[in-house]
Order: C-alpha cells, then sequence, then structure tokens
C-alpha cells in the first residue's frame, strides 16, 4: 500500500502541468484550481508517507522496477523512502503546498486585467498576472521535479528531477521575460547551474562505470560497494579513492546548485523572477535539492571514514567550501538594500551551513537545518513578496513611482501590514537564531556544536561569525522595512495583503516555530528531559553507521545566543533612526562597502575570466574562423564543385544525346506526317487508280513473272 | 453457238467502261452509274460460266439474284446520300464534297 502511494507522489503535479498547459490555460480559475489540486493530492500523499515512516512504519520502503536495459544490466526507476526521505517530503509538501496558495494572491487572482498589461511583463497596476494559468503550469512541474527527485531509488532518476528543477527554474526566473533584467538573468541561471550539472554527469557515469548500477540501496547502503570505492584507486591516481572524486564530482552538482561559492553568483539575480519563485527555487526546492543530494551521498563522501577520524580530504574541500560560502555570503548581504538580494545571500550563506555540517560529517546537524532553513526562508521570500505587493499598492495609490524592492524606502510597516510583520519577524529571528523559542536556534545550534564538539574550531569561528553576521543583517532588514517611520509615501499608503497571502505566511511561521521543538539536543538544560531530540534519532536511522549523540557542551550554546541577541541588537540599533535619503550607517566603513556592495566583483571578475573570453572565442574563433572559413568555405566549395559539374554534365550528355535523340524521334515523325500527307489527296478516284495500278501490277507480276 | 470467251470479252469490255466511269467522272452519279455497269459486267460473267460449265445446277442463277438483290439495295442507299448531299450543298461533284479533307 505505501508503495503505491510513495509512487504517485510525484504525479498528480505532472498530471496538473499536462492538463493546464493543454486544455484549461485559457480559464484562470480552472488553472490554478488544478495546479494547487495536483498539489493538495501530492500533499496528503506525502504526509501519509511522512506519518507511515515516523509511526514505526517499516523503513525503507522501495519499489524497484526495470526501466532501461542496458545490455546486461538495466537502469532501475523505483521508489525510496527512508527517514531522510520522508522529513525531506514533509518540508517539500508544505512549503510548496503553501507558495502554491501564495501565488494565488501574489498574481492579484480576481482583480481585472489591465488592458496595458502584456505578457512577459509585470502588471503594472495591480491587475490579474496576464500569465497567470503559464504561472501554475510551470510550478506545477517544478514540484513533480522535485517530488520525483525526493522519493526515488536511484541517481539517474534524482538527476533527472534536478534537470528537470533546473530548466523549471529557467522559466521562472525569465517569467517576466520582457524585461531584459529577468532574459539575462534566466540564462545567467541555468548557464552556471549547468557547470555544475556537467560535473555531476560525469560523477554519474563514473560511478555507473565503476558499479554498473545507480541504485541507492545498490551502492550507499552496501558496505561492500562503498569498501570497493573507497579502495579502488581513482581515475586521477595521486592518492584519491574512486569515492573521493566522485563525491567531489557530485559536490560541483551541489555547488553549481545549492549557489556555493564560486558558483554563487546566478541566485541574487534570480531574484529576478515572481517571489513566489524566489521561495520555491530559494528555499523549498531546488537549492535543498543540493543539500538533498550530499546528504544522500553521505555514506559515499565518508567512504572509509569514521566518526572520530580526521576528515579526508574531500571533507576538508566540502566544509571548507561551505564554511567560507556561509561567511562570505553573509558579508554580501549586509550591503544589499534590495529586500529580496538581502535574502537570496542569506539562503547562499545558510545553504554553506549545511554543506559545511556535511564537511564535517555531522549528517543529522545539516539535515534538521536543511528543514528548518526550508520553512523560515520560504516564510521570509513570502514575507518579502507580501511586503513588495503592499509597497507597490501604495506606489500606485499615492503616485510616488519608487522601487518597491529598496528597502531604504519602506519603514513603518509594520502598522501598516500586522501580520506581514509579525509573521516576518518570526522568520527573522528564526533566521538569526533568536534562542529557545525558534527552529533556526535548534538547527544551528546544532551545528556549531557539532563543529565545537568534533574540534573543528577554525570551521566552528567562521561559522558563528557569519551567524553573527546573519543576525546582523536580519536586524537590519527587519528594522529597516517595518520599524520607524515611512520614509516614502508608497511605504506610508501600503496595506495588509489577501488572506491567500497571509495565511501561508501564518502556516510557515507556526512550523517555523514548533519543528525546533523536535530537535532539542540531549543534555540541553531543563527542556531536553521533558522533549526527546527526535530529529536526531529519526534521521540518524538513515545511516548504516550510526553518529554517537555528543555530549552537551555550554561553550557553543552561549556563543550563538550571544552572536544572534549580539548581531539583532546591532543591526537594530544602527538602522532604528535611519531617515530618508540619508546613507547607509555602513557607508562609514568606506572602501570594504562599496566591495560589498559590488558583490566583492565576482560578477566582473566572471564576466572578464569567462563570459567576454566565451564571447570572444564565439566571434573570432567558432564563427569567423570555423564557421564562416571551414565549414561554409567546404560548403561552397562542394557546392560549386557539383555546380560545375552539372554544367558539364549538361551540355555534354543532357543536351546532345537525350535531348538530341529525344528531339530526333520527335521531329522525324512531324517531318515524315508533312512530307507524306499529299499523298492523301481525300479523292476516291485517285486511291481506286492507285488500287487499279498496284492491282494491275500485281495481276502482271503473277502472270508474267511467274 | 457463240464460244465463252465472247461473252467474257464483252464483260471485260463493259466492266472497263464501268472502271473508267468510276474513275474519270466527277458526277458522283455518274460514279454510281459506273458501279453499276461494273456489277452486271461481273453478273454477266457468272452467268455465261454457268450456262457452259454448271448449267445442270441452278446455284450460279441464285448468286447472280443475290448480287442484283445487294446492287440494287447499294444503289438505293447511295442515291439517297447523294440526293441528301445535294440538298445540303447544292452539288454532286465529288471534288466538292470536301468536308471532311484536311
Amino acid at each position: 500500500m505505501i508503495e503505491i502511494v510513495a509512487w504517485l507522489i510525484p504525479v498528480p503535479p505532472l498530471l496538473a502541468f499536462g492538463l493546464i498547459i493543454l486544455f484549461t490555460n485559457r480559464s484562470n480559475r480552472l488553472s490554478h484550481v488544478i495546479g494547487i489540486g495536483g498539489m493538495l493530492i501530492a500533499w496528503a500523499l506525502a504526509m501519509s508517507t511522512f506519518f507511515y515512516a515516523v509511526s514505526g512504519g517499516e523503513l525503507p520502503v522501495t519499489t524497484d522496477v526495470q526501466w532501461l536495459p542496458t545490455g546486461d544490466t538495466s537502469l532501475n526507476i523505483g521508489t525510496w523512502i527512508d527517514p531522510l526521505t520522508a522529513v525531506t517530503l514533509f518540508f517539500v509538501a508544505w512549503t510548496m503546498l503553501a507558495i502554491f496558495v501564495y501565488s494565488v494572491g501574489y498574481h492579484n487572482f480576481g482583480k481585472a486585467g489591465d488592458s496595458k498589461d502584456r505578457p512577459g511583463l509585470p502588471p503594472h497596476a495591480g491587475g490579474i498576472e496576464p500569465m497567470y494559468a503559464r504561472f501554475f503550469a510551470f510550478i506545477s512541474l517544478f514540484a513533480f521535479g522535485m517530488l520525483a527527485l525526493v522519493v526515488t531509488d536511484n541517481l539517474l532518476v534524482l538527476f533527472v528531477g534536478w534537470e528537470i528543477m533546473g530548466f523549471c527554474s529557467y522559466l521562472l526566473i525569465g517569467f517576466w521575460y520582457g524585461k531584459d533584467s529577468a532574459k539575462a538573468a534566466m540564462v545567467k541561471a541555468f548557464m552556471t547551474t549547468r557547470v555544475g550539472d556537467v560535473f555531476m554527469l560525469l560523477g554519474l557515469a563514473y560511478l555507473y562505470t565503476l558499479t554498473g548500477t545507480l541504485t541507492y540501496s545498490e551502492i550507499l547502503f552496501n558496505p561492500e560497494t562503498l569498501e570497493m570505492l573507497a579502495t579502488t584507486p581513482s581515475v586521477l591516481g595521486a592518492g584519491t579513492s574512486a569515492a573521493a572524486l566522485i563525491a567531489l564530482l557530485f559536490f560541483i552538482g551541489t555547488v553549481g546548485k545549492s549557489a556555493q561559492w564560486p558558483l554563487h553568483t546566478w541566485l541574487p539575480d534570480a531574484m529576478e523572477g515572481p517571489t513566489p519563485v524566489s521561495a520555491m527555487i530559494h528555499a523549498a526546492a531546488m537549492v535543498s535539492a543540493g543539500i538533498y543530494l550530499i546528504l544522500r551521498i553521505f555514506p559515499l563522501i565518508t567512504a572509509g571514514w569514521h566518526h572520530g577520524d580526521p576528515l579526508t580530504e574531500i571533507m576538508v574541500i566540502i566544509s571548507f567550501v561551505g564554511a567560507f560560502t556561509a561567511l562570505f555570503a553573509s558579508t554580501l548581504a549586509v550591503g544589499q538594500n534590495d529586500i529580496k538580494r538581502v535574502l537570496a545571500y542569506s539562503t547562499i550563506s545558510q545553504l554553506g551551513y549545511m554543506v559545511a555540517a556535511v564537511g564535517i560529517g555531522a549528517f543529522v546537524a545539516a539535515a534538521f537545518h536543511l528543514i528548518t532553513h526550508a520553512f523560515f526562508k520560504a516564510l521570509l521570500f513570502l514575507g518579502s513578496g507580501s511586503v513588495i505587493h503592499g509597497v507597490e499598492h501604495g506606489a500606485h495609490e499615492s503616485g510616488d513611482h519608487i522601487n518597491p524592492n529598496d528597502m531604504t524606502h519602506m519603514g513603518g510597516l509594520r502598522k501598516k501590514m500586522p501580520l506581514t510583520f509579525w509573521t516576518f519577524l518570526i522568520g527573522g529571528l528564526t533566521l538569526s537564531g533568536f534562542p529557545i523559542i525558534t527552529a533556526g536556534f535548534w538547527s544551528k545550534d546544532e551545528i556549531l556544536a557539532e563543529a565545537f564538539g568534533t574540534s573543528h574550531l577554525a570551521i566552528f569561528v567562521v561559522l558563528a561569525l557569519a551567524a553573527l553576521i546573519t543576525a546582523f543583517y536580519t536586524g537590519r532588514q527587519i528594522t529597516m522595512t517595518f520599524l520607524g517611520k515611512a520614509r516614502s509615501k508608497a511605504a506610508e499608503h501600503a496595506h495588509e495583503s489577501t488572506w491567500t497571502m497571509t495565511v501561508p505566511l501564518v502556516v510557515l511561521a507556526f512550523f517555523s516555530v514548533v519543528i525546533g521543538w523536535a530537535g532539542v539536543p540531549k543534555g540541553f538544560p531543563v527542556l531536553s528531559s521533558f522533549v526527546p531530540n527526535w530529529v536526531h534519532e529519526f534521521v540518524d536511522s538513515t545511516l548504516l553507521e550510526h553518529s554517537e549523540v555528543l555530549e552537551f557542551n555550554p561553550v557553543p550554546l552561549i556563543v550563538s545566543v550571544g552572536v544572534a541577541l549580539g548581531g539583532l541588537l546591532v543591526g537594530f540599533l544602527m538602522y532604528r533612526k535611519l531617515e530618508a535619503g540619508a546613507p547607509d550607517p555602513l557607508a562609514r566603513l568606506g572602501r570594504v562597502y562599496v566591495w560589498i556592495q559590488n558583490k566583492y566583483y565576482f560578477d566582473e571578475l566572471y564576466d572578464f575570466l569567462f563570459v567576454r573570453p566565451a564571447y570572444w572565442f564565439a566571434e573570432t574563433f567558432v564563427y569567423r574562423g570555423i564557421d564562416r572559413r571551414v565549414i561554409d568555405g567546404f560548403l561552397h566549395w562542394v557546392a560549386s564543385l557539383a555546380g560545375r559539374l552539372g554544367g558539364w554534365l549538361r551540355n555534354k550528355i543532357d543536351i546532345p544525346i537525350v535531348n538530341g535523340s529525344g528531339d530526333f524521334v520527335g521531329e522525324g515523325i512531324k517531318t515524315a506526317g508533312r512530307e507524306g500527307r499529299v499523298i492523301q489527296t481525300g479523292r476516291i478516284q485517285t486511291y481506286l487508280i492507285a488500287g487499279v495500278i498496284f492491282v494491275g501490277a500485281l495481276l502482271s507480276y503473277i502472270f508474267f513473272l511467274l | 453457238m457463240v464460244p465463252l470467251s465472247w461473252f467474257l470479252i464483252l464483260a471485260a469490255a463493259i466492266f472497263s467502261v464501268g472502271l473508267f466511269g468510276v474513275l474519270a467522272r466527277r458526277n458522283a452519279i455518274a460514279i454510281l452509274m459506273g458501279i453499276e455497269l461494273m456489277l452486271n459486267a461481273v453478273n454477266l460473267n457468272l452467268l455465261a460460266f454457268w450456262r457452259y460449265l454448271w448449267s445442270d445446277s441452278l446455284t450460279g442463277v441464285v448468286f447472280i439474284m443475290i448480287v442484283l438483290a445487294v446492287a440494287a439495295a447499294e444503289v438505293a442507299v447511295g442515291l439517297a446520300l447523294i440526293i441528301s448531299i445535294y440538298r445540303r450543298r447544292s452539288t454532286v461533284v465529288v471534288e466538292e464534297i470536301d468536308l471532311l479533307k484536311w
């Protein structure tokens, strides 16, 4: 029974996609009913699977059927429900459902369309989105990709889901393709993630070559295979095992998909898409898929490593990239004034936490932070969308045309948009790890505790510093947006969004708080005596080798409480009295602030290193050299040769011989007819005379000569 | 008794007169009369051969009767055609009856 349910989870959104695209796209109401209906069914199936898993059902639930025969072996397709899958399904289903519902309000369903609105541009006067039905089709396909990726039992289907999401993110980031910035962003996102995907495909190919299978159970949960991979030297030689090389290739896929340094540049630009898309891609699904992948291949990453050992090379690389990204992106978030871009960098930074946690072998902590982050970051994105929406309305009412994303024009929205404010506050506090009550505190604390407890002090310090900056920019963001006085007319006239937007916010805010209670670490003062560390027990049972629960240590706890509160307080105090038009208080940092505002010139660097050389290569070498000279030249040569040969054949063979003989027959008969017709006088008597002469001659011959 | 060859010479002479009439006359009725002469020259031959060689049977006479009947029918059709042409074209000269000529 549960096997069938697992199979069916990704199906409804796919059907919804097909139905909307093919049949119902003219009806907005029907389309969103189908889209949300499909997601609702998928949600119900995912929840029943989740509750089956947590209520002690036998795990893993697995099915497997042959899909593509490949000679002796065959590629299979199937489902694999283990604790990691179950918790991922839980957050994916909830956040995606919330986002689907939110989209109805966000795209102004129920408002009259403006005749000036054009498909490919955001509606400019608060009317319904011109491509409303198409949006629901795209996010349904996106949901299918994510759910398929989560429930599958092998890396190939995971890769398929991964690519479907990459494609959907391309479509959705460029949903308003009329804007040049959106077009550039969609291409950038697609191309940048493609870099990672190519390496991931290489990893898949290498893994398949070595093991002949891509199924989880035969690789990741098979100690013999892992042992074999860990002891086989890789093609690179020089002491790296095959397992490490494959893990590295997969990890590069994650770096692209989860926007880790150095492939992080696409994610902030991806904010060009509608806000539900930002929430979907940058919280619930796509970037989570990257982390899900490295959690999934955790046995491969850690093949040959045991808890307590020094980190292997691949783990050092992963933890370094993660920790560096966490710190690096958090500093970038500080300098942004666009409300969504702050969150984008924050996402990169938080994903860096998870990557670092995987790198130091803290599987459970990474999974836990993945879950909480999905909820609170979806909440924050949807909240920011609600804010933008409110300010946009204010801008239309007051005629004050400002950039509705710019936080410097906001302020004082607390009273105007109370529900958005409170939920955003919960999300923000969760992001910064406000102690005890928020989920982010527990998950972030667990990562810090793991880093500290396993004596990776460098990682611990970097992450703690990142946490401090996170709390600071969160405090800055909340203060600039909601507190103080309105700094523009648009912000004065802002008002609360409709219920379809606020209800998802409340639901996500609820989970942003309560999820944390499922993961209170063992030995935590007072609390742990009456709340079990359910997350650790459940999620840890995914792996073959279980990690021991760390001894409780007050140092990381004090640090994390300190940085969270300190950062929030500093952020609040610095931006409390920001005046309209006043420079950012951080501008006093001078050079550093300019660097941060320009994102450390990474875009310019990549433009210089990759984009422009690629253009140059394409223009001068490929186009002018190969295409025009070699390929076109060869084609022209062949064409002129064929022309000359044809001319020769025509002049020497066709015209004289073929045409000549044909014409000769025709002309000959014509001439014979013309010459011969004179003997046809038409007079019977002439013929009779001829007949008489002939008969006379014949008779004479018979009588006289024979 | 008159020898057989006299009859044959007379028949040949009449046939030649008929043939000349058919070949040389321009009047369609004259041509028709030439044809009748040729037919009766043949009849004369037939009658002469019957009387001198096979006079004990009636076969030859019956043949002559059939030929006369056919000749009468043919003349009736031929004259009808000539009358019809004359009514339409006011001529019986064969050179002028050239509707199907190239």
